[in-house]
């Protein structure tokens, strides 16, 4: 069953006269269950749908469903049913008060879901517990780490244990130590409550750490979408590299003949050969050398990474494109 | 009803963190408190019948600090919403199912209840300086202030959270407000200046709702001037709340 279903969803702004249309048209399936990456250069739309399916912003056109109520008739259902964590970089922060105690934090966010007294006390010790915020309870926000303050504003998003939760960059700007951590509770929150995650990110082993599966907007339109392997798969096959002592040629000539290798290059004793299925292929390429007679130094065989799918299809790569260096463009969307 | 209940949530949280802080609400009250310790007795100085206070200086000059204290304590509070839209705050908040006037009501309720605790102790400092009024006067001032601070707040929210930069927040709340101040007659009765600064004066709404406590607190209820007062004091409230609540209420912010 799809928790999340978006059919042509666009927004446009206005601003002096011009037109800037920022999400043209965004067709979205999610599934119960799921946990989905939302991938996009600074600009193509990313936060503005995250925005809309949220709330937030009034799409100018299309439509959505979303936990089971209609975005644009009765927003209020969805926002009963879902979770939101907004990103914590760049001109505003992830969504908690500095001078606020963690667990005043927890109890407000609890009564803004008409949750209180006994009920919201023991939610808001289960996710002390469960986000590894214990002996903090006291403390003010603004003396948290990093790493807490954003394990306290996921907390946050999970009070009213919404079946899907949003969230925005929920790593950005944290140690790897830190990262890998709420990696492991954002994977628990669907094994243990079955919930469903939506997170954008920029970092792409986060994505394919995470993610069944990845959709990435450029422009304003979904650019592709499947699970991580799929879409490595489909951009382009694994490459194999040899390196061989002196028959370059006659080598290069045997491995370019087999039917597996699509794409062939040599240089300096170094054979780049692009092959689909590459650990599969890799056995045969070498008996064809060895009945050859040829030596081989080296052998290495690497995977696409969805950097390089992302490089494919938007021309830019994930990694230069850093929220922090551009915070003015995501916030204008 | 759930307005009511939100708007209550958002105010315990907002005094929560105001009482957390002390020290704002003695730092808002030290300008009035300042000038009434050394403007007034300047104003004692001049001949009674100038002032209109009927012999008692401070009696024309407490109102005029208690729309000063809200003029000032209303405007400035959008500053607060800026940097909690910058933690994200509004935005967790507008998510959620609470209402969202709501998140501009509690605020606006907390500064109400703040800025009458400050208009008491004002009160109070200005009796030991002299000043004598009738009771109901003083509680008809609080009134008056607390529309005052019901518009201004709700406008200076709304302000706030479409500048989003406190840089041109202050700036532009000094323009509106200074102007309006000085036109106001709070330091000073109007009538001494010429006519053509009596006449812009009429623009400012502040100027007939100090007359109007004026009035009280020389214990004239029942006149023109008081009839005035009150319908620009709820006039203004009525229009700026609803300004701001437009702001608030939109679907994209």
């Amino acid at each position: 069953m799809a928790i999340i279903e978006a059919r042509g969803l666009a927004r446009t702004f206005k601003s002096r006269k011009r037109t800037v249309e920022a999400v043209r048209g965004v067709d979205l399936t999610v599934g119960d269950g799921e946990i989905v990456g939302f991938l996009g250069p600074n600009g193509a739309g990313k936060t503005t749908t995250l925005r809309m399916l949220t709330t937030l912003l009034r799409p100018t056109a299309g439509t959505a469903t979303v936990a089971g109520a209609d975005l644009l008739t009765n927003p209020l259902r969805v926002r009963e049913k879902i979770g939101y964590v907004p990103q914590a970089i760049g001109e505003t922060m992830g969504g908690t008060d500095p001078n606020c105690l963690v667990i005043e934090e927890l109890l407000d966010q609890a009564a803004l879901y008409r949750i209180t007294g006994s009920e919201a006390r023991q939610r808001a010790d289960l996710l002390i517990g469960q986000l590894e915020l214990a002996g903090l309870e006291r403390r003010l926000v603004k003396t948290l780490s990093g790493g807490q303050r954003r394990r306290l504003e996921i907390a946050l998003g999970l009070v009213h244990r919404p079946p899907l939760v949003f969230l925005d960059e929920p790593t950005t700007g944290l140690d790897p130590q830190s990262r890998s951590n709420l990696w492991e509770h954002i994977s628990r929150l669907r094994s243990d409550l079955g919930t469903t995650v939506f997170l954008t990110t920029h970092y792409l082993e986060e994505a394919d750490a995470l993610c069944d599966r990845v959709f990435i907007i450029d422009h304003g339109v979904i650019a592709a979408e499947g699970t991580p392997d799929e879409l490595k798969r489909r951009i382009s096959g694994d490459v194999v590299t040899l390196r061989v002592t002196g028959e370059e040629a006659a080598a290069r000539k045997l491995l370019g003949d087999q039917a597996v290798v699509r794409e062939i290059t040599a240089a300096d004793g170094t054979l780049k050969l692009t092959v689909e299925h590459g650990e599969q292929a890799l056995p045969a390429l070498l008996r064809v050398l060895d009945a050859a007679d040829i030596t081989l130094e080296s052998i290495n065989l690497s995977r696409p990474t969805l950097d390089d799918v992302f490089l494919t299809l938007t021309g830019r790569s994930l990694r230069d494109d850093s929220p922090a260096s551009h915070p003015a463009a995501e916030a204008k969307e | 009803m759930s307005f009511l209940r939100d708007t209550m949530l958002v105010f315990r949280r907002q005094e929560r963190l105001a009482l957390r802080q002390p020290a704002w609400v003695i730092i808002g009250l030290m300008q009035p408190i300042l000038y009434l310790a050394l403007f007034g007795p300047l104003l004692k100085g001049l001949p009674g019948s100038s002032l209109g206070g009927g012999g008692n200086a401070y009696r024309f000059f407490v109102p005029g600090l208690l729309i000063q204290l809200a003029l000032f304590g209303s405007t400035f509070v959008g500053f607060a919403i800026i940097s909690d839209w910058r933690a994200g705050v509004i935005e967790r908040f507008r998510v959620t199912p609470v209402s969202r006037l709501a998140i501009m009501a509690g605020r606006v309720l907390r500064d109400v209840i703040t800025l009458v605790v400050q208009a008491a102790i004002l009160v109070v400092v200005g009796v030991a300086f002299g000043l004598r009024a009738p009771l109901p006067a003083v509680l008809i001032g609080f009134v008056f202030i607390m529309f005052v601070a019901i518009g201004l707040a709700s406008v200076s929210y709304a302000t706030g959270l479409i500048v989003k930069s406190e840089d041109a927040f202050a700036p532009l709340i000094n323009t509106v407000v200074v102007p309006l101040l000085l036109l106001s007659g709070i330091f000073l009765p109007l009538t001494l200046g010429p006519g053509w600064l009596q006449g812009i004066a009429r623009i400012s709404p502040f100027r007939y709702i100090i007359d109007a406590m004026r009035e009280a607190y020389l214990g004239h209820y029942f006149n023109t001037i008081m009839v005035e007062g009150i319908a620009v004091a709820v006039g203004m409230a009525v229009l700026f709340l609803w300004l701001g609540s437009r702001v608030f209420r939109q679907e994209n912010a």
